[in-house]
């Protein structure tokens, strides 16, 4: 066993802000962020002087490609009047939030700051839909895989295949994975998709007949979720709603060294553990039915924190596809493997659940601005463990949870854990 | 058999020439596909290239109603989907590739498992690995 790696010091979030996830023809990364900003400052329980700053991590995959933009920590640390401290950007593709987040952990625990603001953005809706693909495909491996046709999609479509050949899981199962994520993203005011499926389907069937054109016979979610014209086929076995959506946002959190967190707020979440993996392109592993990087990331972040599965009481896991949140479940060993798929549909899953996944809508409803998931993912945690979550607040003592942020087709992986104290 | 360079250019020099070449450590004899020019098995830089059998079996595979703009290029889309999957060799290596001649509107008729055999593929100008049914 390797040996196991803690802080050289505490480390705690002591604020947590995101923008609205959405499609914003108007906004810049640079907008979004300031958004972000302002509703962190707001969240720090005895208020935020700026000033106190002295480091900035960035989560960004690509605004070159989205919006010609490179170099974007320094322009997002002025929009928000923090230079000349120093601004960086981490890239690990839809992993890079988690990993700025790991980032400013490191360099807190390490003595270099004691007050570090972790962000994370992306504009994507700029770009057309097949650009915004093709650039989400450069996060694959562009020498060997897209020549045999693969997007994003598509890859996670091959996993599905393998894991419903190998344990016999159906394509309905994911069906009531997206059903429960937008039954979250509901009652999220931030979320892409403030509506269930069930709203979803009303209304085009309201539209339908406004317009005095046939009104669809759907007897119920499933099978307009069944329906071919309702929700297409974008990668068999996924379909339309199967797959996160292309998002504009920003996320960000500040994190103190720990002793220095009665200076912000009573009530800190600490981080207690984090972890992170690396792995090859898909067709290079001993499994297609789970990500190695995931389980080690997870592994690392548990014996960190000295917990294991069975402590976490929630968590925001990467459902950039349904069938991701299946895999997540069982890679970080909150149900054995073959075991996963049946939980959304068994209501395990759901907020009033035994294991409450995906609370703020997962990147399903709530939207995945890739830079910023990973961020986001521990807003939402933020708001949980604090009891602040409002209509969609977890019944019962929450105070363990775990964040996982995945890159690619699990080629990064990285897994935080927090924990409120009393 | 050959001393061209561990690239990607170079594997796709040979898919030109209708070859699927993989390396193989001449230390640990581990079998590379894609080609490596160092052994993550045993970090040894002594590579050789080894063409592969072309034959194996079907590990996992997608119907893409979506595809990236070189294969829309192509013709391919919503209307004529295409098949991509994860390919494993007799040899024990695996690799991505288009997996033609099967009905990849009617995906339910595709089979984890089944036989296949190398094709070498022209798309929008250039070869592309490709297997087809045994
Ligand atoms: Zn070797």
């Amino acid at each position: 066993m390797p040996k196991i790696h803690r802080l050289a010091r505490g480390v705690a979030v002591v604020g947590a802000g995101m923008s609205a996830f959405g499609v914003f023809a108007q906004k810049s990364s640079r907008d979004l962020f300031v958004e972000a900003f302002k509703d962190l400052r707001a969240s720090v329980d005895q208020g935020l002087d700026p000033a106190c700053i002295e480091s900035l991590f960035i989560g960004n995959f690509s605004s070159d490609l989205f919006e010609h933009q490179g170099h974007l920590a320094p322009h997002l640390a002025d929009a928000v009047g923090l230079t000349p401290r120093p601004a960086t950007r981490v890239e690990d593709a839809c992993a890079s939030g988690g990993v700025a987040l790991r980032q400013g952990v490191m360099a807190i625990a390490a003595g270099l700051a004691d007050v570090v603001l972790v962000g994370g953005a992306e504009r994507m809706t700029r770009l057309p839909t097949a650009e915004v693909t093709d650039t989400l495909a450069t996060a694959g491996d562009t020498l060997f895989e897209t020549p045999a046709g693969f997007t994003f999609p598509g890859f996670y479509a091959a996993m599905a295949s393998a894991y419903m050949h190998q344990y016999g899981m159906k394509a309905e199962h994911l069906m009531h994975v997206a059903v429960k994520n937008h039954n979250n993203g509901a009652v999220n005011p931030k979320a892409q998709f403030g509506q269930t499926i069930a709203d979803w389907m009303q209304g085009r069937i309201t539209s339908a007949r406004q317009k005095n054109k046939p009104v669809p016979a759907w007897a119920d979610v499933l099978d307009f979720l069944h329906d071919e014209a309702a929700n297409p086929t974008i990668a068999w076995p996924l379909r339309l709603f199967d797959c996160s959506p292309i998002t504009d946002g920003a996320a960000c959190l500040l994190l103190v060294a720990a002793e220095r967190a009665g200076e912000f707020t009573d009530h800190p979440l600490h981080l207690i553990g984090s972890g992170q993996a690396s792995d090859a392109p898909l067709h290079d592993r001993v499994s297609l039915t789970g990500l190695r990087a995931a389980q080690a990331a997870a592994h690392e972040a548990y014996r960190m924190a000295g917990v294991g599965p069975a402590d976490v009481r929630i968590a925001e896991v990467h459902d950039c596809f349904t069938i991701a949140e299946v895999i997540a479940t069982e890679d970080l060993g909150f149900f054995a493997p073959g075991t996963g798929y049946g939980m959304a549909e068994d209501g395990v899953t759901a907020r009033d659940g035994a294991r409450p996944i995906n609370t703020s809508g997962g990147l399903k409803s709530k939207g995945h601005p890739v830079g910023a998931s990973g961020v986001a993912q521990a807003v939402e945690v933020w708001k949980q463990l604090r009891g602040e979550a409002g209509a969609r607040q977890v019944p019962g003592d929450v105070s363990l949870a775990l964040t996982h942020n995945v890159g690619g087709t699990g080629n990064t992986a990285v897994v935080h854990i927090f924990e409120r104290r009393a | 058999m050959s001393d061209r360079p561990f690239t990607a250019a170079s594997f796709d020099l040979f898919l030109g020439e209708g070859r699927l070449m993989a390396t193989r450590c001449t230390g640990c004899a581990t079998l590379h596909l894609p080609p490596r020019a160092i052994c993550p098995t045993c970090f040894g830089e002594s590579l050789e290239w080894v063409e592969t059998s072309g034959r194996g079996t079907l590990a996992a595979f997608t119907a893409i109603a979506i595809g990236p703009a070189a294969m829309q290029a192509a013709g391919y889309g919503r209307d004529n989907p295409y098949c991509s999957g994860i390919v494993a060799l007799e040899e024990g290596v695996t690799i991505s590739a288009l997996i033609l001649g099967v009905d990849a509107r009617r995906p339910e008729n595709i089979h984890i498992g089944q036989r296949l055999v190398v094709g070498f593929e022209p798309i929008t100008g250039r070869t592309v690995l490709a297997f087809r049914p045994a």
